[in-house]
């Protein structure tokens, strides 16, 4: 019903930043449908006059004092970084060679 | 040295005050435990090397007469979720093995400062998605009750190690069951609190309106002490509530002493039962009704009728957050760094370090989340979902204006065979119907052990669910039910466990 498609998948992985395999492309496939059939029994009773809930237990105008509190060194920002020069972290090229 | 262990946190708590025991043996004897099941067990990911040199303190701290916590030198098992500064924290995933974080998790801190022992780091469901621990990236954790079955999920490895005396505290974390539904499978208590009770600070979030961390124990007080530990507001947490609690400790010692049951209005959830529910799992919940009714208690059938929408609503909203929360892991800050071969941008370099770093549930979630928060789609699920979410809501509030609580089985079978539901997502979702409505509408739930199903003689659980901020009725009302029963059994359930045969 919800026919979702293997190049839907591939581009959803695309915009997730996964590089799936085709074998996973394909099995998700199937699975996402299976899922999304499931579930899309949802729109049966959200009917417009029903509001949005995004919090259980909704609070305002969470603020603390402006005040430098605990914060990170630069040696344990860095501690986890896969690769780091000197105070930064280090990344490959940002632009491929079409860009 | 062996009774150590056997004994609940409270027991111990005891007599580690008396200073019949001290801290170091009872975190030796939970370390040798450790050693002698988990080769079979697989509840940790991690024991730690530094439970003895924290005990020694405890010990001399108290040697100094210093005033100390109720539960110093009590050993506590951290589900892997939890951020520790001494020992790794990889949510069960891959793509953190090794983590060390820079900073303590605030329950993992307020435990620390209470004198509390971090034994250990438990197994998970990678990221906390599963109900079975069979996705976790290091293996899955068997249940102590039948090794060939699974202990829950996705905290199974919290709720086997205290079901298999390994410790007598565990902290876990629920965001559709992940506490309650484990608690269910191994004869275990465990108590998701009132959204925002208990700080999410240092929690590596799932899904960050429906997260909660919690207790993991054998018994309801143990649970209420914990809870006394880690619970209250944070500042650190944006969603942390302000109230002053009262202490459920104390709500479970009430329970477990008073008549707290003659009068009470207790609704059984009418959605939560017959299709889909193991005969022996109805069986022992409808005695347990039967027992709350001769005690006195106000049984009436509530019905709850958008319940049926609370899995496909979450596995809406669960997918959409968790995508958007995974998506630091990119392999820049920390965590796994793949490079494809011959090289690429630090895009193909993330796409390839999260092919690899992520486990088939995560990337299914990851993918499904994103399908529903896209343009042409959010407004039909992702939106869809969270008007759900407001029915289910109303549903909570109808209930609550008959009734003092709320019943239903834990979880719809028990422990389930490794295996049984890996090759089929909706059944392993299908699990956590009757603890998902409790997660999307931030209201507290316990799970206490009520019996063994007569089919498999595996562990049944009730779950108890009361309003938001009433936390301290479930442990009232939960302490009253283990109370109960167990001075009708003449032992505790999990006292009936198989004896591990150790290595």
């Amino acid at each position: 019903m919800s026919e979702i498609s293997e190049e839907q998948v591939a581009h959803l992985a695309n915009l997730a930043r996964i590089a799936l395999t085709p074998q996973e492309i394909s099995s998700l496939t199937t699975e996402l449908d299976q899922i999304v059939d499931s579930i899309a029994k949802v729109q049966q009773v959200a009917t417009p006059d029903v509001p949005a809930t995004s919090h259980p237990v909704p609070l305002s105008n969470v603020f603390r004092p402006d005040v430098v509190g605990e914060t990170l060194t630069i040696e344990q920002a860095l501690q986890n970084a896969p690769e780091h020069d000197d105070n930064r972290f280090r990344v490959s090229a940002i632009l491929g060679e079409e860009q | 040295m062996s009774d150590i262990i056997r004994l609940t946190a409270a027991g111990l708590a005891e007599k580690l005050q008396t200073r019949e025991i001290s801290a170091v043996e009872a975190t030796q004897a939970h370390l040798d435990r450790i050693d002698a099941v988990d080769h079979d067990v697989h509840a940790f990911l991690h024991v730690s090397n530094h439970a003895l040199d924290a005990a020694r303190r405890i010990d001399d701290r108290r040697t100094a007469g210093e005033e100390l916590g109720p539960l110093a030198g009590v050993p506590l098992a951290v589900k892997d979720v939890l951020v520790t500064t001494d020992m790794p924290s990889t949510s069960g995933s891959r793509i953190l093995e090794g983590y060390m974080s820079p900073f303590d998790a605030t329950v993992v801190k307020r435990a620390r400062e209470a004198g509390l022992i971090p034994i250990g780091k438990t197994n998970m469901d990678e990221f906390a998605m599963g109900s079975s621990t069979e996705h976790s990236a290091y293996g899955p954790t068997r249940n102590p009750w039948d090794l060939g079955r699974i202990p829950g999920g996705s905290g199974g490895g919290s709720a086997a190690a205290v079901a298999a005396f390994e410790a007598p505290l565990a902290l876990g974390s629920d965001t559709g069951g992940s506490i309650r539904q484990p608690a269910h499978v191994t004869g275990t208590v465990g108590v998701k609190p009132t959204y925002g009770a208990v700080s999410r600070y240092g929690a590596i979030a799932l899904a960050s309106s429906l997260d909660q961390v919690g207790p993991v124990t054998r018994t309801v007080l143990d649970a209420g002490l914990l809870q006394d530990v880690i619970g209250g507001h944070d500042p650190f947490d944006s969603t942390s509530l302000t109230d002053a609690w009262p202490s459920m400790a104390e709500a479970a010692r009430d329970g477990a002493r008073g008549d707290v049951l003659k009068g009470l209005r207790v609704g059984v959830v009418k959605e939560l039962s017959g299709e889909g529910f193991q005969a022996g799992v109805q069986s022992r919940f409808d005695e347990t009704v039967a027992l709350l009714t001769k005690q006195g208690a106000e049984v009436v059938e509530v019905r709850a009728p958008h319940f049926e929408y609370a899995v496909s609503a979450y596995y809406l909203i669960l997918p959409a957050e968790a995508s958007s929360n995974l998506a630091k892991f990119d392999s820049v800050r920390f965590g796994m760094r793949v490079q494809p071969d011959g090289g690429g941008t630090v895009e193909q370099v993330m796409a390839a370090t999260r092919e690899l770093g992520f486990g088939p549930e995560v990337k299914r979630r990851i993918i499904l989340g994103t399908y529903a928060l896209s343009a042409g789609y959010y407004d039909a699920y992702y939106g869809s979902a969270q008007k759900v979410r407001t029915l289910i809501q109303r549903d909570f509030d109808a209930a609550f204006a008959q009734v003092d609580v709320l019943i239903s089985p834990s979880a719809p079978t028990t422990a389930f065979k490794f295996g049984e539901k890996l090759k089929d997502p909706m059944a392993m979702y299908l699990n956590d119907v009757a603890t998902i409505p409790a997660n999307l509408a931030g209201v507290p739930g316990i799970s206490v052990p009520i019996g063994l199903a007569p089919e498999d003689g595996l562990p049944v659980g009730i779950q108890i669910m009361a309003p938001v901020r009433e936390d301290a009725r479930l442990y009232r009302v939960g302490a009253a039910i283990e109370a109960l029963l167990e001075q009708q059994w003449g032992h505790t359930l999990i006292s009936q466990a198989p004896a591990l045969g150790g290595k």
